[in-house]
């Protein structure tokens, strides 16, 4: 018994004093920033960041010593100035952004033409044939892109067979824009009180053709871009887009728009006006007119 | 002894062949004829024509853009109405030339009679020079440009041409018909074939459940020397060449390779008909024979179709579409696709259209897979498939790579087979088109 209790303390001390000068030895000296960064994130490993996750982006951030392109989008401003406090550096004001569904093609809209069976995943669907409504670019409504939502912030719609984002859960990581096989989602700046305007529809093909499928698909008349007072739509391809960095949000391109492409979101409803929208703007109780990306920096503050 | 067969996997779907006894009508114009740019495996034709013109029976429509591409022929005498883009059979749009036929005027270079020309005077390469712009593609199904299968590469010799007249998709018998009916012209385009590829051995692989084919051909076989007929055993897929170059001649062909790789061509019966229009009539590949069928179709029956008319003129010819119906295929119920619309035009690679009445159209639940291997068993080409779908799933590309994901032909026998419904071959498919693009950025690289 007591040759037992000394032989295995001494093996114990022996092993004790090996790894000790082992331990010295292989010392891995790892910059004690990576782990306070990574205590700031999130932790979520969404990938919203361009990198494999969390520590992956702190290794890279503090590793890179400056700010230039990292971005959390889970953490949002608050993180990315800890972050760069510690390292010393300035964080850039980020608008926050949220991902918007540019597809308004709903059973109503874009009614079925045809019963889509197979495998339930967008990915396979996109591949095979151009849609239940028969629209090439247009939602297939299979689901991948709440599939890949890691957080909780979209649903599929039963009554329009949309997917619908939760703004308030949205951390605009990106999963869903890289998800979807037909490139609908963009990620978008929310916008002061979360007011938006874009073009809900990515369809290219030409007027009539994209007409025939879906009633509120952009036709590319050019309405929109005419009315625009600040050049923030642009046509491609039959397809208007509004540039969300020079949209003031005056509200003018949607009354114009004749198959009600454009969307505005939370904006309190539009007043009958017979006139013109000449004198809206600032009549408007929210002044629209206001440059969006100051008032969205004092907000964050 | 047992007939001839591939060894490994297969099934067997009831055969269904309807309309086997129907000879080849011939369809009537419609009148307006849509003829896509895009009826081939390869990149599309650019159009030649312009809205207004006016075109003959057989005038050149749409030229070839680069190697892999055919030749896009007018069907139809008239004008070009416009050229705009049009739903086809693949369910997406493709830009397409609309014309409004008027007439059937051939142009003058065609020969439009009916007599059989035996003799072969073109070299080789004038042989593979008329098919290529004659448009001539296979029209088994996969509509590969004939021309490119006829050069061999350096360093391989072809020595045996197989010719496919197995016709294993159920329902279907527009081959089968066109053995029966245009037999000599079959030979001699069999021997076109052979001149071409310098090989002195053809066999011609008949499915044994068209016994009228085989008896038809082995008689005629006398007159052309080097052409026999092998009667094989009838199961699925064996029409795909790899299965049929198996069952035939008993050689693998390794993965990833082409059948040349064994020293075989192989050719549907109905492109050696075209082959043979084209080198000996100077007919372009304007016109095929089309199965209409199914439990649903009020008249099932084997029509000589032109490009470009819509599956609607088919279908009215076989007494209009049903009340029962549940899905209108384009092909064969075991890999054809299913239409979005009727107006979509016959092209270069429909066999078939199929009715399917409403109980048998509609996929069966999915349930859970039960490891039953079922799929494994009837894989011809030795896959997993049940292995794969999850790959898949899981979006392992390297691991569905390794495990020979590319080797699938896409025969659905594993989807036919499974009891629990699992539709194992879409993901199958979508897998293919992910690590085909991460092969092909590899290879850039």
């Amino acid at each position: 018994m007591i040759y037992a209790v000394i032989s295995l303390s001494a093996i114990g001390v022996a092993a004790a004093v090996i790894l000790y000068f082992v331990a010295q030895k292989f010392k891995v000296i790892e910059d004690p920033r990576i782990d306070a960064v990574e205590e700031l994130v999130p932790g979520a490993n969404c990938g919203g960041c361009g990198y494999a996750g969390c520590r992956a982006f702190a290794e890279a951030v503090v590793n890179a010593g400056n700010m230039d392109g990292f971005n959390c989008p889970v953490g949002g401003n608050e993180t990315m100035k800890a972050v760069a406090r510690i390292l010393g550096l300035e964080a850039e004001e980020k608008e926050p952004l949220v991902a918007v569904l540019r597809c308004s093609g709903s059973y109503a809209h874009a009614p079925k033409k045809a019963n889509y069976e197979g495998a339930s995943t967008c990915a396979f669907a996109h591949g095979l044939f151009s849609g239940e409504s028969g629209c090439p670019y247009g939602c297939l409504g299979l689901a991948d892109c709440v599939d890949s939502c890691a957080f909780d912030a979209m649903y599929m719609d039963p009554k329009t067979g949309l997917p619908v984002v939760i703004d308030d859960n949205c951390v605009a990581c990106g999963a869903c824009v890289k998800a979807c096989p037909r490139n609908i989602f963009e990620l978008r700046p929310k916008g002061k009180k979360e007011r938006r305007i874009y073009v809900s529809c990515v369809n290219e093909e030409k007027g009539v053709h994209a007409r025939k499928n879906c009633a509120v698909a952009c036709i590319g008349c050019g309405a929109c871009v005419k009315v625009c007072p600040f050049d923030a739509i642009t046509m491609e391809n039959n397809l208007a887009y509004i540039d969300p960095e020079k949209c003031k949000l005056c509200r003018k391109c949607a009354p114009v728009c004749p198959t009600n492409a454009i969307l505005e979101i939370n904006f309190p409803p539009r007043k009958e006006r017979p006139e013109k929208a000449k004198d809206d703007a600032p009549k408007d109780p929210d002044p629209a007119p206001m440059p969006p990306q100051q008032p969205d920096m004092s907000q964050v503050h | 002894m047992g007939l001839k067969t591939f060894v490994m996997g297969g099934v067997h779907p009831p055969e269904q062949k309807i309309s086997a006894a129907e000879a080849i009508l011939t369809l009537p114009l419609p009148k307006t004829i849509t003829v896509p740019v895009s009826q081939h495996l390869g990149s599309p034709a650019a159009v030649l024509v312009k809205r207004g013109d006016l075109v003959k029976t057989g005038q050149l429509l749409a030229k070839a853009t680069g190697f892999i591409s055919a030749n896009i022929h007018s069907p139809a005498t008239g004008k070009v109405a416009k050229i705009d883009v049009v739903m086809d059979q693949s369910g997406y749009k493709r830009t397409s030339v609309i014309i409004e036929t008027t007439d059937d005027e051939w142009m003058e270079d065609i020969d439009t009679s009916s007599d059989l020309l035996r003799e072969v005077t073109l070299s080789k390469k004038e042989i593979i020079d008329r098919i290529h712009n004659m448009g001539v593609v296979g029209l088994g199904g996969a509509t590969f440009p004939v021309y490119v299968k006829m050069m061999v590469p350096e360093g391989k010799k072809a020595e045996l041409l197989l010719i496919n007249g197995v016709e294993c998709e159920p329902y279907l018998t527009s081959d089968h018909r066109l053995m029966i009916e245009r037999s000599d012209e079959l030979m001699v385009g069999i021997t076109i074939l052979m001149r071409a590829l310098v090989v002195e051995k053809a066999i011609i692989g008949i499915e044994n459940n068209k016994p009228d084919a085989i008896e038809k051909l082995s008689a005629l076989c006398q007159k052309y020397p080097g052409i026999s007929v092998q009667a094989l055993k009838v199961k699925y897929p064996q029409g795909g060449e790899k299965q049929l170059i198996k069952a035939v001649t008993g050689r693998e062909v390794p993965s990833g390779k082409l059948p040349i790789e064994v020293g075989c061509v192989v050719d549907n019966v109905g492109t050696a008909v075209a082959l043979y229009e084209a080198v000996q009539k100077n007919k372009p590949l304007i016109e095929r024979i089309v199965t209409i069928t199914g439990k649903a179709a009020k008249r099932p029956g084997n029509y000589l179709v032109r490009m470009g008319t819509p599956i609607r003129a088919l279908i009215e010819a076989a007494g209009g579409l049903p009340e029962n119906l549940g899905k209108v295929v384009g092909g064969g119920p075991m890999m054809g696709k299913a239409l979005m619309d009727v107006e979509a035009p016959i092209v270069k690679g429909s066999s078939g259209v199929l009715l399917m009445t409403d109980e048998e159209a509609h996929r069966v639940a999915v349930r859970n897979c039960i490891r039953c291997a079922r799929c494994t068993t009837v894989c011809p080409m030795g896959l997993e498939p049940y292995l794969l779908a999850q790959l898949v799933t899981h979006e392992n590309w390297d691991k569905a790579e390794d495990n020979r994901i590319m080797d699938c032909i896409e025969c659905g026998s594993c989807h036919y087979t499974c009891p629990s419904g699992r539709p194992l071959l879409d993901y199958i498919r979508l897998g293919k088109t992910k690590v085909g693009t991460i092969i092909r950025t590899r290879g850039k690289k």
